[in-house]
């Protein structure tokens, strides 16, 4: 059985190689266009990047930096009525990098990450997703500008089994109408095996063939999370927001996990906000830190240089004082 | 022993394509053979109407979570849509104007879904009570829609289709089982396709199923039409083949409810819960009155049998909604489990 999915997850790896190869290719191309100085029409530019995140209502910004930026926090600002959730965080990550968030609790983690995926309006600075700068992200396009998320406390679709949740995850890519749907047209046809192929594939990568008929709430914490990791990979998102995924995990699925994510990275090429409380996983998995404190960036920087910041361990050892901090 | 082993193998054998084929076969072959006009009018076609109706409103409740009290009105919509297309339109084949019918209904029920991109549960319900007593007004008030009559009464038009009569109690069963089975498969493939996975995504997560890319206020309103559509083609069945002459009282809130009960009381979220519900909506009363006239004591009078069936429902939803939200289907999946699984 695996052996038949190795074979074939082979071959989707060569294609995602290939993908990333070509891409990178025209980022070459792309760059010595750049400096030579040339202005590269938007166009142009369309084919380089993959599609739509050129709308309108949306700022121009540096076209060079657009490219492998997937993500840009800039002096972003959230108060809940008085309350500093966090306070002019910046914020950069660059395609193919796993950027940690790290904190005490009610440092103001998920809520950048929620505002950052448009469900909190922050009340200054700005977040560039690709090439669109917006002040504040339109939660519903965000499956369309290339961005998935997983929640800190689970939203799966709870009566829905997982493969169908996995298949959900699809639903902003979905182009065959209800009535070709209903009818059973060759185009709703072909998209929807498409669909339960990619879905199959990375129910396949994730351990979770074994389940995939399961409905979703009967199974525990650990694999819904595995559930919602699925489901945020199967849109291959150019941005991937991992709020917690590892919470309330053992050690040995912390591990999987931590490998599950590190494949996304290589097979996807995707930019990974991670949250994570586990510093040991945090320094393996992570190319760039970021530690937030009461709201505001203390430290950022390789896991290694953040390790070393005395505010840093300043932080921590406070956290150690406070036990009721430790609390999920 | 074979047997069981047969059953085990396919564990929802009723849900199953053999389970429908002989369903499907049981009602239209065996049933018109056997049935006395009395099941066919006084039990089958109500319950065909009705199951139609929680169908309808199931889609909207059960799989989008979207609370509507307004089912009556979508029904009269229908009824009524229906009554007039016959009547102003000559010439138009009956299956047109029932299409007809469903689409002025899914129009309303568009337009009445409305508040649902800004209101959710109790107070979206609230607000589908706007579309109900609106309804009842207009059906009142104009009497155009009614062709004039007094009190709004409309009388069904000759059930004919490609010069078959369906006239007769067996006609009008198999004319309505006809509808139920054609919208019943449509629903069927309604949830089980993207934008029925969508609808169950609104329901249980709405804020990840915007992540996700789920056009969450298009499916709102997709959900109250396509649910108004169902709903008021059970409105013409209702009107046209089980009652031949309504009134716009026939559609009032009680009506809304009853709908509501069966969908509850069948389970949420299922095609087969409206069914379940609707047989014991339909049967419960009869189920009463009989056991009345065995009870020592003169039975029931009429007053009394309402008056038990209401504190009967009444106290089977809220056992049902305490013990098994999930309605009869679930209670039948568990009991169905139960019965092929010992030794
Ligand atoms: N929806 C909200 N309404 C009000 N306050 C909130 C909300 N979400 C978060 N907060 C507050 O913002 C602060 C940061 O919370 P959070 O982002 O959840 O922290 P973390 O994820 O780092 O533990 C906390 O003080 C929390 O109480
Ligand atoms: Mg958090």
């Amino acid at each position: 059985m695996r052996q038949i999915f190795a074979a074939d997850e082979s071959l989707s790896w060569v294609r995602a190689d290939f993908e990333a190869m070509a891409s990178s290719a025209s980022l070459l191309i792309f760059r010595v266009q750049s400096l030579l100085g040339q202005v590269v029409p938007l166009r142009h530019r369309s084919v380089v990047r993959r599609p739509s995140s050129a709308a309108s209502g949306v700022l121009a910004c540096g076209v060079e930096a657009a490219e492998a930026t997937a993500l840009a926090v800039e002096g972003l600002t959230l108060a809940f009525g008085g309350a500093v959730a966090f306070e002019a965080i910046d914020l950069t990550v660059q395609a193919g990098e796993i950027h940690a968030v790290i904190g005490p609790n009610g440092a103001g983690k998920s809520s950048l990450i929620n505002a950052i995926s448009g469900l909190y309006a922050p009340q200054s600075g700005s977040v560039r997703i690709g090439a669109a700068r917006f002040s504040r992200v339109p939660a519903h396009r965000l499956a369309a500008l290339g961005v998935a998320r997983t929640f800190q406390n689970l939203a799966l679709f709870k009566g829905l089994s997982v493969f169908e949740n996995v298949l959900s995850g699809l639903a902003g890519a979905q182009r065959a109408g209800l009535a070709a749907q209903m009818l059973g047209l060759p185009q709703a046809r072909r998209e929807a095996r498409a669909q339960r192929e990619r879905a199959a594939d990375v129910i396949a990568r994730l351990d979770l063939a074994g389940v995939a008929d399961r409905p979703v709430g009967t199974l525990p914490f650990g694999v819904q999370k595995r559930v919602e990791l699925a489901r945020a990979l199967v849109a291959r998102p150019r941005l991937l927001l991992l709020d917690e995924p590892m919470a309330g995990m053992t050690a040995t699925e912390k591990a999987e996990m931590s490998r599950f994510i590190r494949e996304a990275r290589e097979s996807l090429g995707s930019a990974i906000v991670l949250i994570e409380h586990d510093i040991g996983v945090v320094m393996r998995l992570s190319d760039r830190v970021t530690v937030l404190d009461h709201g505001r960036r203390i430290a950022h920087g390789t896991p290694a240089q953040v390790q070393a910041n005395p505010a840093v361990i300043a932080a921590y050892l406070g956290l150690a004082d406070e036990p009721e901090a430790e609390a999920a | 022993m074979t047997t069981a082993i047969a059953l085990s193998a396919k564990p929802r054998n009723l849900s199953g394509p053999v389970g429908v084929a002989v369903l499907l076969a049981t009602a239209f072959g065996l049933v018109p053979l056997v049935g006395s006009d009395y099941l066919f009018e006084a039990i089958l076609t109500p319950f065909l109407a009705l199951a139609l109706a929680g169908l309808g409103l199931n889609l909207l409740t059960g799989y989008a979570g979207l609370l509507s009290l307004g089912s009556a009105a979508f029904m009269a919509v229908g009824a009524y849509a229906a009554f007039n297309l016959s009547l102003r339109v000559p010439g138009l084949p009956l299956p047109v104007s029932i299409l007809g019918a469903g689409l002025v209904a899914a129009a309303a029920g568009l337009v009445a879904g409305l508040p649902a991109l800004r209101l959710r549960g109790f107070y979206l319900a609230v607000s589908t009570l706007a579309a109900q007593f609106f309804v009842a007004w207009a059906l009142n008030r104009i009497g155009w829609l009614s062709n004039d009559s007094p009190s709004g009464v409309i009388n069904a038009p000759r059930l004919v289709v490609a010069g078959l009569s369906f006239e007769d109690a067996r006609g009008r069963y198999l004319f309505s089982l006809t509808v139920v089975a054609l919208l019943t498969v449509a629903a069927w493939r309604l949830v089980r396709s993207p934008t029925g996975r969508n609808l169950v995504a609104i329901r249980d997560q709405e804020i990840a199923a915007r992540i996700v890319g789920v056009k969450v206020a298009r499916t709102k309103l997709l959900a109250f039409a396509l649910s108004s559509f169902v709903v008021g083609i059970a409105g013409v069945l209702w009107a046209f083949a089980y009652l031949r002459t309504v009134e716009p009282a026939g559609f009032n809130l009680d009506r809304s409810f009853q709908i509501l009960f069966i969908v509850i009381i069948g389970g949420l979220g299922t095609l087969r819960g409206a069914f379940l519900g609707a047989g014991f909506i339909v049967v419960l009363p009869l189920a009463l009155s009989r056991l009345g006239a065995v009870l020592p004591g003169d039975g029931f009078d009429s007053g009394t049998l309402e008056m038990v069936q209401r504190i009967v429902l009444g106290a089977l939803i809220v056992a049902v909604l305490i013990r098994e939200p999930a309605g009869l289907a679930a209670l039948l999946d568990r009991a169905g489990r139960r019965l092929r699984l010992p030794a």
